[in-house]
């Protein structure tokens, strides 16, 4: 386990509302990251991370930390395997800001195993840069065909 | 990413002492402008230059620990050229590719 961080920024033309419901209702999560985080969203709650794949295969797992609505989402990320050994458990917190006319969302991603950190720093990039072109566009990028 | 964002992403990019800057970021995340400053041949305040010039144009993050500023790389605007000015063309290339493939194939 590194004590190394990842801090992804995307700035969005948006509205910060617009951005949480992108990251909490399967419906738009799945158009533009092929997956859907599936939670009742409340602090100490389980979540998952399931792909849109037809099987919906749960591919993450973990614990909501803090759910402050079109602010700061901070959840527990871990692989399915290593579901119950929490030790093996990273963490992630997504921040909604307004600045200026846009909305700046920031990506804290910490306490990564190996394994974990090549997953995530080829992940998030994507899939904010399809979040912000879903949002701006209406079309996701079509990055993971 | 408007014209204008992609612009600034390219000028930061334009030079090499941004560029190293990058590269020692992405080689350890999270620096301060000292460690930053080590071993680089660069005055403090050019590095201090430097790193505002990639932080207005997003390549990389900041986030205070106590009162040190730390940087992070953040390869997402990089991510947005990618997909708009690469991807597109891989694509058609790929798509060549695989038609020509097909077309052995069905000989």
């Amino acid at each position: 386990m590194s004590n190394e961080k990842f801090v992804y920024v995307t700035y969005i033309a948006t509205t910060p509302q617009k951005v949480w419901d992108a990251l909490i209702k399967g419906e738009l999560t799945r158009q533009y990251w092929k997956h859907e985080n599936i939670s009742d969203w409340k602090a100490g709650s389980k979540w998952q991370h399931v792909a849109d794949d037809g099987k919906r295969t749960v591919k993450l797992v973990g614990e909501v930390l803090e759910s402050v609505p079109n602010r700061r989402l901070a959840m527990t990320w871990g692989e399915v395997a290593a579901a119950v050994d929490k030790s093996k458990h990273s963490r992630v917190a997504i921040d909604i800001e307004t600045v200026g006319d846009m909305v700046r969302v920031t990506v804290t991603h910490e306490e990564l195993t190996p394994e974990m950190r090549q997953k995530i720093s080829q992940g998030w990039p994507r899939v904010l840069s399809s979040l912000k072109s879903f949002l701006e566009t209406g079309r996701p990028l079509n990055t993971w065909s | 990413m408007t014209t204008k964002d992609i612009d600034t992403v390219f000028k930061a990019l334009a030079d090499p002492s941004r560029r190293e800057l990058l590269d020692r970021l992405h080689a350890k995340n999270g620096q301060s402008l000292s460690d930053l400053c080590a071993g680089l041949d660069m005055t403090r305040q050019s590095v201090t230059q430097h790193l505002g010039v990639l932080e207005d144009a997003n390549l990389i993050s900041v986030q205070w620990q106590g009162r040190e500023k730390l940087h992070y790389f953040n390869p997402v605007p990089i991510h947005d050229i990618y997909e708009r000015w690469i991807r597109k063309f891989e694509e058609e290339r790929l798509a060549a590719l695989h038609n020509f493939k097909r077309k052995l194939e069905r000989r």
